[in-house]
């Protein structure tokens, strides 16, 4: 298998603004990320010869891309994958375009989750057989907070010192935030705030969960040699890995619902892939999946960013920090960006995207030449990780 | 020899003080938490009556209640399913009266006596529904007991028995009615229940030739805490020796499986020997006369009803009883809809949800739940042997509070158990103090209402604290 390493180049991105969208419908949040990535990559949308659509909830049909950017004739695949769905619309582009079937692929994921009228967290769509069979009526910051609680016991935490650690990871990606213009919260936030804010999942409090969001990012990619051809600044895909699990969190008895296989098996194949050996040093900056503060040590942990059991000491030491060796969610993350899932995978892309391209103002790295993302879907019968591996030509 | 041969009982955890619902009213009744109904309670005294021997032996289910949820449907199918009992089984629902716990016990008899059955199960459970306020609100409590008849092993025996049908008008609920109505109070004390009681123990003593002096303890149906110890009095027995308690301060009147109820407390220190008289209410009254034999020094649960009684949480307070009997709407706003429940799906997936089989695979022994094609340790497909789930102990392994639920339940506990043996489920803890849950806790399971829609209530196991230790 020669793999996708160096293969496939980005040479446009977009990405609205993320947040309650009241005035914004579906079409106009395509629109305005899918117009962003066409000016960025210099094309007319004329030259998109293939296209693929990420959303869970926004709908079935995958006509609506073409039928709201009035392409002519070409394909589209709508792509679901719960909430890793944005990153595997860009898998699978980057197959076609690797491949030889598509020279100038469109990448979109949008979700308009603030139109579903429910309050709180998401709710997902419940096939039929787990509705008449043993449906817990809990939203995903329980089945996530299940984790917390193992970990801090495994790992020796008090409980007060286990919401204290997880506290700084949420001020640290609201510092991000606060220097991320389409993030949906700008404001940084204090430990003690963070501490004190009402419980939506013991342990875990609202600061610890991400946002209700309404959002959409785009890509356009193409070969890497038609990029060099471009003569314009792009971005190659050097690795990408994503594995779906068998539902054994739920079916074996000897998973221990602190760390995640999924995240390890995917991550793995990717390094391999991308010529990765010790991901801690080669890394320059990481976007990952924190839709609650737990989920992000945990892949500290996993992505073998941190020894098991220990991320908690780098985030003490602030070694994820934007000033510190592997800044983690640089552009403030799901925690400030919110989640609409079909959209995260993408947004993650973008901000990877542009820092290696420099243009992230005031929260830009100095000279990042490798940028990892990682999205993680699912309930506990059912994740799903999907890692990339981005860098400079 | 006929008489039973096996005991269960239930009592939901939860107590609410009277006195939430009137200043002047006393006591507490027992009240089923908002998963619970009648079907519900019927499974959980039942599964304290059965073990692997009696499950096979079992010919026929007879399922008593005046407050079934379904005006058509069978119960008894659903509760046989859950007890796991074999598909052969006869069902039978004895519905509408408070008398449908001894009229249960005359259908159980009589397949004994024809051979028809080896063994009979009754099961009677009530939750009725009575008006914020009213005296029948003060007076109901929710339960069930379960007996097994059978003409082996009889630990009590049913000597004789004597009916009498009494119609009038004074306790009723019309189909469209939310609620139990009744003719005045001294009329349906009166005219109805003293009369008919009264009709059924004095022709039960006339036929044996039995005296009041020569039973043991009496145990007779009582509507309101009071009329019992007065109608026994009434006719030479001695209320204080001879009376058995009504467990009314402690529960209310539990209707279908009250004089049930009362009979398995009055087994608690009988003697071989002892006469024991029964006698129910509803539209008339049965009366039996029953012995003690020497098997009851074998019997087990002969002192469930005190460790249930014993056993009990408060509801906070009477509007989260409300809330519970849906008397007030406590659905969030904005809350995602309930889901209907798939018939087609449970239809399919019967084993795994009722009487809640996980699998054990044949090639690698892993046991999982729920059932599936293929085994996810060893992927070996098809090759399985059903293990039933529903009587092993378990203990907690992750745990989360969700405060955002959508479920009554808050904070709902989302719980990740393993169970002894083998076999992993993710579920919620009921009928627990938020206080006690710590990972590595024991549980047992607990059938369970999931939800209600379009008048299809979708059941199912439940983790909860190991109640009677």
């Amino acid at each position: 298998m020669s793999g996708i390493r160096d293969k496939v180049a980005i040479i446009g991105m977009g990405c609205t603004h993320f947040g309650e969208l009241w005035e914004k419908s579906q079409e106009d949040l395509v629109i305005d990320a899918c117009t962003e990535a066409f000016d960025d990559a210099e094309i007319d949308p004329k030259e998109i010869d293939a296209c693929w659509l990420g959303t869970v909830d926004g709908g079935k049909l995958g006509s609506r891309l073409t039928r709201i950017l009035k392409l002519q004739y070409v394909p589209v695949t709508r792509i679901e994958n719960l909430c890793a769905t944005g990153t595997d619309a860009f898998r699978n582009a980057c197959h076609a375009v690797a491949s030889g079937t598509s020279e100038m692929a469109l990448v979109c994921g949008v979700e308009k989750l603030k139109d579903t009228g429910y309050e709180g967290s998401l709710g997902g769509t419940l096939d039929a057989e787990f509705q008449s069979r043993c449906e817990v009526p809990v939203g995903p910051p329980a089945m996530f907070a299940v984790r917390a609680t193992r970990y801090f016991e495994k790992y020796g935490l008090s409980p007060e010192k286990g919401k204290e650690i997880l506290a700084k990871i949420a001020v640290k990606n609201h510092y991000n935030g606060a220097r991320s213009p389409k993030a949906q919260f700008q404001k940084e936030i204090t430990i003690e705030q963070v501490m004190k804010a009402p419980l939506i999942a013991a342990p875990l409090g609202i600061f610890d969960c991400c946002g209700v969001t309404d959002g959409c990012a785009a890509a356009i990619i193409t070969t890497a040699e038609k990029a060099d051809a471009m003569e314009k600044n792009y971005v190659l895909v050097k690795g990408i890995g994503m594995c779906n699990n068998a539902a054994q969190p739920v079916l074996d008895d000897d998973y221990g619902f602190i760390h995640f296989i999924e995240n390890r098996v995917s991550s793995q194949r990717a390094y391999k892939e991308a010529g990765i050996t010790n991901p801690r040093e080669e890394i320059d900056l990481a976007i990952v999946h924190d839709c609650f503060t737990i989920t992000e040590m945990i892949i500290m942990e996993d992505l073998g960013f941190s020894k098991e059991g220990e991320a908690w000491k780098d985030y003490e030491a602030g070694f994820f920090s934007l000033s510190g060796g592997l800044p983690v969610n640089t552009d403030g993350g799901l925690k400030c960006f919110g989640h609409p899932l079909g959209a995260t995978g993408l947004r993650m892309i973008y901000e990877v995207y542009n820092q290696l391209n420099s243009r992230c103002g005031e929260r830009q790295l100095k000279d990042p030449n490798i940028g990892l993302t990682h999205n993680l879907a699912g309930n506990p019968d059912c994740y799903c990780v999907a890692v990339t591996i981005l860098g400079k030509p | 020899m006929i008489g039973i041969t096996s005991i269960g009982a239930y009592v939901p955890a939860w107590r609410l003080d009277k006195s939430a619902i009137a200043r002047h009213f006393r006591g507490e009744k027992s009240v089923a938490n908002f998963d619970e109904d009648a079907i519900t309670m019927a499974v959980a005294a039942g599964m304290n009556a059965l073990d692997d021997a009696t499950r096979k032996d079992i010919g026929v289910l007879y399922f008593a209640s005046a407050s079934s949820p379904y005006s058509e449907k069978m119960a008894a199918t659903l509760i046989g399913s859950a007890l796991d009992l074999p598909r052969t089984v006869r069902t039978v629902d004895i519905s509408h009266s408070t008398r449908g716990g001894t009229a249960a016990i005359f259908a159980a008899m009589d397949s004994i006596k024809a051979g028809s059955a080896k063994k009979a199960m009754v099961v009677a459970s009530d939750m009725r529904r009575a008006k914020p306020g009213s005296n029948h609100e003060q007076n109901f409590g929710d339960g069930a007991a379960s007996l097994v008849i059978g003409d082996t092993d009889v630990a009590v025996a049913i000597l004789d028995s004597y009916s009498v049908s009494h119609e009038i008008m004074d306790m009723w609920k019309g189909e469209r009615e939310d609620y139990v109505r009744s003719w005045e109070t001294r009329f349906y004390i009166t005219q109805g229940y003293m009369r008919a009681v009264a009709e059924a123990i004095n022709g039960l003593l006339k036929k044996t030739g039995i005296k009041p002096s020569d039973i043991a303890k009496a145990v007779i149906y009582d509507p309101d805490g009071r009329s019992g110890a007065a109608l026994a009095a009434s006719m030479g027995f001695n209320p204080k020796s001879q009376l058995q308690d009504t467990f009314f301060m402690a529960m209310g009147n539990t209707g279908t499986p009250y004089s049930l109820q009362m009979l398995i407390g009055a087994l608690d220190g009988a003697k071989a020997g002892d006469k024991i008289l029964l006698a129910s209410y509803g539209n008339g009254s049965d009366a039996f006369l029953l012995e003690v034999t020497d098997n009851i020094s074998t019997l087990k649960n002969t002192d469930i009803m005190k460790k249930l009684l014993e056993s009990k949480k408060q509801v906070p307070d009477y509007i989260t009883y409300l809330k519970w009997r849906e008397i007030v709407d406590a659905n969030p706003q904005h809350a995602r809809p309930t889901p209907v429940a798939s018939a087609t799906n449970l239809f399919r997936e019967h084993e795994g949800i009722i009487p809640f089989h996980g699998q054990k695979c044949q090639e690698c022994n892993h046991i999982e739940w729920p059932p599936q094609r293929i085994c996810s340790k060893c992927q070996t497909k098809d090759k399985f042997e059903p293990v039933r789930l529903s009587d092993k102990k378990a203990a907690l392994f992750a745990h989360s509070k969700d405060m955002i639920t959508s479920s009554l339940d808050v904070p709902l506990i989302y719980s990740v158990i393993n169970f002894e043996g083998g076999g992993r489920m993710i579920t919620t803890v009921t009928d627990k103090e938020v206080k006690d849950i710590h990972n590595g806790m024991a549980l047992e399971m607990t059938f369970r209402k999931l939800f209600c829609t379009e008048g299809h209530t979708n059941y199912f196991w439940k983790a909860t604290p190991i109640r009677l230790k």
